[in-house]
């Protein structure tokens, strides 16, 4: 196993340039996840780690050794296609052999590999089926076996569970975490669904646009994000974004006047602000409550029921439409009239260029704890 | 009745259709078991039953050996071509390159010039080369003749595979060669079928080339030797012996396509990608 580095990563088609210049240190044994939306260019930095694409320009290094010019097979990487790209003539058996055939292991070595990458996978009673044979959950494994036989110093993902139906899913991406615990490997893994994200990533690369937006652990992303693009991108339903004025400054945060509300408290650093600017405040849908008290008003237009809890789509006074999250079954009625409280220990502030003011005070246990009972 | 009418339409009309592509081999095997007198009967039913035709062809002539001449030539073209076209089509399918697209739409501008435009220049090269009167001589330009059709069809057919099987068999650490070999070939067997078989046919049945580019009867393939069969004096055309040598060589021709066309069979890619 081994760690990647990448420095100053350029990639061109044509004259489009597509990464910007990526700079970024996959330590060993992590399972990073890169996430964006589509054609942000996570999947072309994946290949690009694999060898699949040539570099334009930068360095990448795996395991310390500069591989700009290595094929995919001397980089030592395996790779899992979305589409799973199983050679469709050959069985189960010949389809995850085909690569150490290759690389001209014995026989016996061969077999031992196979049957026990089968084994880890429950593969060992499909062996002699061809592919077309193979439900999408099946096929899947096998290209994870491909993947693991060779004993990759890189195991490389390209949304391997993108065209399973979501029950299989959540049983897959159950199964590669645990794939990933027990074999101790480092995983690069391509996904624009952002729970497949937060669940399985030890650290998320948030990509937009051939440029990483930030770099860290899903809760680190999830309470502070650096800015709108990863505040917004991060958590379902996205965050809510709503005009306000700064209406004064202390050491410990700010007060904002949010669309003409009395100032609430948001622990924030305020450098760089003054009373008076114009800030975008941010806040989840689940840090906010709906009831017959708040600090904001507005009219519900759509409740959404999920059981557990209930979504309802508030329309604002200064026409923004924000989204609230409540336990159990909603009371409100569409058309009727709501007030909105906020839980401000969890709200952000976005300056105009989009970047967040970072937040005051250590994250962890008593932020989590503050939970918001509704009114 | 409205229903019965349409049926007995439809059914006419396959009666006309049959008749027409069938009748003139159904003659030809008729005629070639008539003899003397009887080949001037116009009588469509068999009149007469003799083996005769089929046995003095090979007396008469070294028909044998012309059957040899066209297995040894079409059974090359066919290797020839298809391991030419399958590599050709790899680099016109995968590899992007500089002028692509215009040396396809020339490959398939070429295969549409009539035979006979390029036969005096043919005949250039091939004497050049002095493989004049030989089989080789025959090979290459039937050869030539035949892949830009091959190479075209199986590129359309590479484009059809998904990019991501080749992509995982690099990963794998296979060479272009071991991409071709291992993953494309056994993908692509059913097209090779068709062209090859397709080949085959063109090359047993061509006639202008081998024609021209022979000169001895040793050298010769059936259809050229068929046409330059003659009978017992300048003015007497052997129809008996003609019908039953063509006979003759379009069977192993039947009997080719009836055993490869259950071999072409179709979804073979089926289960590569998501399904």
């Amino acid at each position: 196993m081994a760690d990647v580095t990448l420095k100053g990563i350029v990639k061109d088609f044509g004259s489009t340039r597509i990464i910007h210049g990526v700079d970024l240190q996959i330590k060993d044994r992590e399972l990073i996840v890169f996430v964006g939306p589509s054609g942000c260019g996570k999947s072309t930095l994946l290949r690009l780690i694999a060898g699949l694409e040539d570099i334009t320009d930068g360095d990448m290094f795996i395991d310390g050794d500069l591989v700009n010019q290595r094929s995919p097979k001397e980089r030592k990487i395996a790779m899992v296609f979305q589409s799973y790209a199983l050679y469709p003539h050959m069985n189960v058996y010949e389809n995850m052999a085909f690569g150490l055939e290759l690389s001209k292991h014995s026989k016996e070595d061969i077999k031992e590999k196979v049957m026990e990458a089968a084994r880890i996978l429950e593969l060992t009673p499909l062996l002699e089926r061809k592919p077309k044979q193979l439900s999408g959950g099946q096929r899947q494994r096998v290209a994870i076996g491909r993947a693991i036989v060779r004993n990759p110093k890189v195991f490389l993902f390209d949304e391997p569970l993108s065209n399973l139906d979501a029950a299989l899913r959540v049983q897959m991406r159950i199964e590669i975490a645990k794939l990933h615990q027990d074999m101790d490997a480092t995983m690069v893994y391509v996904t624009h669904d952002q729970v497949e994200a937060m669940t399985l990533a030890d650290r998320i690369v948030v990509l937009n646009a051939g440029r990483i937006e930030q770099v860290g652990s899903p809760l680190e992303l999830y309470h502070r994000p650096r800015n709108k693009f990863v505040a917004g991108f991060i958590g379902s339903p996205k965050m809510n974004f709503i005009e306000a004025q700064v209406t004064s400054v202390a050491e410990d945060g700010v007060e904002l006047s949010v669309i003409g509300s009395d100032p609430v408290k948001v622990v924030v650093d305020p450098t760089g602000l003054a009373v008076g600017d114009k800030v975008e405040f941010g806040i989840r849908p689940e840090h906010m409550g709906s009831g017959t008290e708040g600090e904001l008003s507005g009219k519900v237009e759509v409740i959404e029921e999920l059981g557990e809890s209930h979504f309802l789509h508030v329309r604002l006074t200064d026409g923004s439409l924000i989204t609230v999250q409540g336990r159990g079954d909603a009371t409100a009625k569409a058309g009727e009239s709501c007030k909105v409280k906020l839980d401000c220990s969890h709200a952000h502030v976005f300056g105009g260029d989009g970047f967040a003011f970072s937040k005051l005070g250590t994250l962890g246990q008593h932020e989590n704890t503050a939970t918001l009972e509704g009114a | 009745m409205n229903r019965q009418m349409k049926s007995i339409l439809f059914y006419s009309l396959v009666v006309v259709v049959v008749i027409f592509s069938v009748f003139p081999f159904y003659y030809a095997i008729v005629t070639s078991f008539r003899s003397g007198q009887e080949l001037f009967n116009p009588s469509v039913f068999p009149t007469s039953f003799t083996m005769g035709n089929y046995f003095s062809i090979f007396k008469e002539q070294p028909f044998g050996l012309n059957i040899l001449n066209s297995v040894i030539v079409a059974t090359s073209v066919v290797v020839l071509s298809l391991i030419i076209a399958v590599t050709a089509s790899y680099a016109l399918a995968r590899i992007h390159f500089r002028g692509r697209g215009l040396l396809l739409m020339t490959i398939l501008s070429v295969s549409m010039f009539p035979q006979v435009a390029i036969l005096s220049g043919m005949y250039e090269l091939i004497r050049s080369m002095g493989l004049y009167n030989s089989l080789p001589g025959l090979i290459i330009p039937n050869t030539v003749l035949t892949l830009p059709f091959t190479v075209w069809v199986l590129t359309t057919f590479m484009k059809e595979l998904p990019k991501e099987l080749e992509e995982a068999a690099v990963v794998d650490g296979a060479s272009p060669l071991t991409i071709v070999r291992r993953i494309f070939l056994p993908l692509m067997w059913p097209a090779m079928v068709t062209t090859g078989l397709l080949a085959f046919i063109g090359a047993w049945n061509e006639f202008l080339f081998a024609l021209t580019f022979t000169l001895s009867n040793e050298v010769r393939t059936v259809p050229v030797a068929i046409a330059l069969m003659s009978g017992a004096t300048e003015y007497e055309l052997p129809w008996g012996n003609i019908m039953a040598a063509s006979v003759l060589v379009t069977v192993p021709i039947v009997v080719l396509v009836l055993v490869f066309q259950r071999k072409i069979v179709a979804g073979l890619t089926a289960g590569a990608v998501k399904g």
